[in-house]
């Protein structure tokens, strides 16, 4: 074919696609209309039509759509995005980009996305951002591209590859371009190629595509693959142990807080406090109080609703410990199962008057946002709100260390629980010392409860949850003493964690309840046992 | 004093000052409705809400002039999540009470420890919850879902284009009777459609259970073997807001791996901040969400009735108000509260339910209902993505189990069986 009949042939090919393209330009509004009619499956042809357009009006239409803000207003029919909360939104033509009024959610019909169309307006997004000039979207632009290995976006991504100066966002789009090839049609050479830099990257979303590429019909794509995948696996399984490592601290942390209240009332004064757990839960009730205080009073300062509550939460739940000690606990001292029972008792009231002032249904503690989300550090994934109570429940134990050794409240109470009738004739008011004991017992079982609040519903059953892990920790760690205590709950949330991948939840805590059976019949006081005439 | 006599007491005055002022109903004795629902201890946190949408149906119903020209009157008695005590409250209603009907239970183990004493005292029992199925009663309703009415559309909505088309699936539940029958059902299901054994996790967790990182973790290393997965959760009551906490945390997003519940609802919901959850399914037969005349006027009722405005309403209070408007419709159509007539009177009655359908009384003492799929929005509703066209009659033997395949329930003469074997022609009867 002479080269004259080519450019004859191509000619009316270029004509017709150039029309097409004005055509396709000046219809955007029938693109975006096209949204809001038919079914999901004409949505999702609807999505791809207008994210191919290259229109630049697409991509705050996808978003909004993605976000549930368009809306098709029911009074003419136009695609608007809706933006705001409460009765009157503010509203923007999608075709025109301009302010169009405002209306109400009832004369609006919103444009329903579900996850499917979602997963297909994200690869689009992907694929129109990787050129956007803020590099953290290009960079999320192209792990998405990565995660979806739509392989249409091959092209767009050469083009963003060249044009990419940041190294860390090239390596990115260059894994990504690896994913797509291996999803692609391309040649067994680029695959294999492909197999290996999707292997230097190495983490669990690598894996899901190695695992992918080992199903490939090529023999040699396949056997590269399966050797990748298997070395990725050999790492991430190092990493799994550090992972549960970190699991089980952070399990042991939570426990630790549950149990630290309790190691000083039971612990030092002996008081079997069934009731312990409600102090818990009243700390978490505490929360949500001043979480709905300050919404109303002073909504800038949500934030930091969490650390304001954790004084309260100290006084009211501390408050509550020294009314019961007064009351019931002062006149049972010396009879353990009635005070169990008093206490057991005790108890379910405290339950029912929650349940009856803040209902039964659980309430909302939202998390502030430094404690939301999660980081890597290698593959393990540690999120910020476990992270900030490890720190916290520390922090209470230090606190309670120093407080107990090195002040004069501290040195009383040792006093008093070590020798009653010395130290009462050395002119210690121990009634009082007693109240003040169990208060601040009562007082940072509160304090955990604002840390529970966190992770755990806030519900009238909250304490009932750890009472017994609570009592668990305290036994096994040796009754009395702090530091048993903390490594109790260390290893024992360690030792959860590390059964529980393999005998299931379940069974992990039946395992640990029958190794603690025993450990208790060979030292009955626990791991650190108090020594001394005191104990006797 | 228990509570659960206080409650009635109070709620006798009550009733006896309305009749006094009133004067409507001069004639006969009230009739008595039993309400049979945890006020305190771990389930009331879901079954209070059932006990007082009873007191608004039956409410409703007094001042429509009551049923057969009586007052009903609700005994409300508190089991306190104590199963054995469910036994005790359903006798002392049954005997002591003397009540036309129950309406109550929640948890299938409930429900098992009061079914002897319905059948020795031959009592009515509307029993509102999804549950596991394999049973039938010839005292009990069951007008929550069965498993072909919940589970089963769930996840064919997932093998489904829209669904995702999901390959992989983690069964992950609370560990008690209604999510491993759940989770047997669905494995053999999924089995069936040729989804390969390594392609189902399946996981049971404790009651309340608090520390998910490791399944979470876990979850997501399952779901990264480059196919499409989803979790099908049958994780039961408190347990289920630290799960979804920890998904949000650990990044798991609905449109990666999807996750439908069965025991997630609006009142759930209302406990837990939703917008890291938008995109993640229950599936139920209704929805506080859906669009329907009868659904708005309950809604509103609903609230003026519990002065909250912001009251949520959920699937099992749907079910209750299936049930008592059915035992309404049989006993005015047997004429009598006499337990015998109404079973034989309310097989076929139809009632509309709040979606905008027809539910119909089965002979094998379930109901038809719609099944919706719901995606959680950012303001703690459901928003109805797929349903089923028409509405799926209960069954209460799976077909998919070979122990159940060959059974069926009618209690309708001539077969009067809730257990009769199609291949063997017999009534199994008692003892299975």
């Amino acid at each position: 074919m002479s080269q004259k009949r080519l450019l004859a042939g191509l000619l009316p090919v270029l004509a017709a696609l150039f029309v097409a393209g004005s055509a396709m330009a000046a219809d955007l509004a029938t693109l975006v209309a096209n949204l809001a009619a038919g079914g999901y499956s004409e949505r999702d042809a609807a999505i791809t039509a207008l994210a191919s357009s290259g229109e630049a009006r697409a991509v705050p239409v996808l978003q909004a759509l993605s976000a549930g803000e368009l809306y098709v207003r029911t009074a003419d029919k136009t695609v608007v995005i809706a933006k705001g909360s409460g009765k009157q939104l503010a509203l923007v033509d999608a075709v025109t980009g301009k302010d169009s009024g405002s209306a109400t959610e009832d004369d609006l019909d919103r444009i329903k996305v579900n996850n499917r169309l979602r997963g297909t307006i994200d690869a689009a997004m992907s694929a129109l951002t990787l050129m956007n000039p803020d590099p953290k979207v290009r960079r999320a632009a192209a792990e998405s591209l990565f995660t979806r290995r739509d392989a249409s976006a091959l092209e767009a991504l050469d083009k963003a590859l060249a044009a990419e100066k940041d190294l860390g966002i090239r390596q990115a789009m260059t894994e990504a371009r690896a994913a797509l090839v291996l999803a692609s049609d391309a040649p067994a050479a680029q695959k294999v190629q492909a197999v290996a830099a999707v292997r230097e990257r190495g983490d669990r979303d690598a894996l899901g595509v190695l695992q992918a590429a080992a199903a490939s019909p090529d023999a040699e794509v396949r056997a590269a693959a399966s050797a990748a995948a298997e070395a990725v696996r050999q790492r991430l399984g190092a990493w799994q142990a550090a992972q549960n490592v970190w699991y089980g601290i952070s399990l042991g942390s939570v426990l630790l807080l549950a149990a630290i209240g309790l190691a000083i009332t039971f612990g030092t004064m002996g008081v079997i406090n069934m009731a312990h757990g409600e102090m818990v839960m009243l700390g978490a009730y505490t929360t949500f109080v001043v979480q709905q205080t300050l919404r109303s009073v002073a909504p800038q300062l949500n934030e930091l609703s969490v650390i304001i509550a954790l004084p309260l939460a100290f006084l009211v739940s501390g408050a509550v410990g020294v009314l019961i000690e007064r009351s019931i606990i002062r006149f049972l001292y010396g009879r353990p199962l009635d005070t169990l029972l008093a206490t057991w008792g005790l108890s379910l009231v405290l339950q029912q008057a929650v349940r009856s002032i803040f209902g039964p249904t659980n309430r909302e503690v939202s998390s502030p946002s430094w404690m939301s989300g999660s980081f890597h550090v290698g593959q393990i994934e540690v999120t910020y709100g476990r992270l900030w109570i490890v720190v916290f429940a520390l922090l209470v134990f230090v606190t309670l260390l120093l407080l107990l050794r090195k002040t004069p409240l501290g040195l009383y109470m040792r006093a008093v629980t070590q020798n009653r009738p010395m130290a009462s004739a050395m002119g210690i008011r121990t009634p009082r010392v007693d109240a003040l004991t169990f208060g601040l017992g009562s007082g940072i079982a509160g304090l955990a409860g604002v840390a529970l609040s966190q992770i755990d519903n806030v519900s009238p059953n909250l304490g009932q949850g750890y009472i017994i892990d609570s009592f668990m920790v305290v036994v096994f760690g040796g009754v009395g003493n702090l530091f048993g205590t903390l490594l109790g709950a260390t290893a024992l949330g360690i030792v959860n964690k590390f059964l529980e991948p393999y005998a299931g939840a379940v069974l992990g805590k039946i395992l640990v309840l029958v190794f603690i059976i025993l450990f208790i019949q060979r030292r009955p006081r626990g791991m650190f046992a108090q020594k001394g005439r005191s104990v006797e | 004093m228990k509570l659960g006599s206080i409650i009635r007491t109070g709620l006798v005055a009550a009733g006896l000052v309305a009749s006094a002022t009133s004067g409507a109903f001069a004639q006969g004795e009230p009739i008595k409705v039993g309400i049979l629902h945890s006020l305190s201890g771990t389930m009331a946190i879901s079954e209070t809400t059932l006990k007082d949408v009873m007191l608004m149906l039956i409410d409703q119903q007094n001042k429509k002039g009551g049923l057969l020209g009586r007052k009903l009157e609700a005994v409300v008695v508190d089991p306190a999540s104590n199963w054995p005590l469910f036994a005790e409250k359903a006798r002392e209603l049954l005997q002591k009470d003397k009540v036309a009907a129950v309406f109550g239970c929640w948890t299938s183990v409930s429900r098992k420890s009061v079914l002897p004493v319905f059948e020795e005292l031959n009592g009515l029992l509307f029993y509102p919850v999804q549950y596991e199925g394999q049973e039938s009663q010839r005292n009990v309703f069951y007008t929550g879902a069965a498993p072909n009415q919940q589970a089963i559309p769930a996840v064919d909505y997932l093998m489904s284009k829209d669904g995702g088309e999901v390959k992989r699936w983690v069964l992950a539940g609370t560990d008690y009777v209604y999510p491993r029958t759940t989770n047997k059902i669905l494995e053999a299901y999924l089995l069936q459609k040729g989804v390969a054994k390594e392609d189902i996790m399946i996981n049971y967790t404790p009651f309340g259970h608090s520390d998910w990182q490791s399944i979470v973790a876990d979850i997501k290393k399952f779901g990264s073997a480059g196919k499409k997965t989803a979790v099908v959760s049958t994780i039961n009551g408190d347990a289920n807001v630290p799960f979804y906490k920890e998904l949000g945390n650990q990044g798991i997003k609905a449109k990666d791996i999807p996750v439908v519940a069965f025991s997630v609802g609006e009142e759930e919901l209302a406990g837990i901040d939703t917008k890291p959850l938008v995109g993640h399914l229950a599936a139920w037969n209704y929805f506080e969400s859906v669009k329907n005349p009868a659904n708005e006027a309950f809604i509103k009722e609903w609230q003026t009735f519990t002065k909250n405005p912001k009251r949520v309403t959920n699937d099992p209070m749907e079910a209750h108000v299936i049930g008592f408007n059915m035992w309404v419709e049989a006993v005015k159509k047997a004429g009598t509260t006499d337990p015998d007539k109404v079973i034989a009177a309310i097989v076929g009655v139809k009632v509309p339910n709040l979606t905008g359908g027809i539910s119909e009384m089965l002979p094998n003492h379930h109901i038809t209902k719609p099944v919706l799929i719901g995606e959680i929005e950012a303001n703690g509703q459901f928003d109805v993505v797929w349903k089923t066209p028409g509405l799926v009659p209960g069954a209460a033997w799976s077909p998919i189990l070979d122990d159940s395949k060959n059974l069926v329930a009618d209690w309708t003469p001539p077969m009067n069986c809730g257990n009769y074997d199609t291949v063997a022609k017999k009534c199994i009867g008692k003892g299975k």
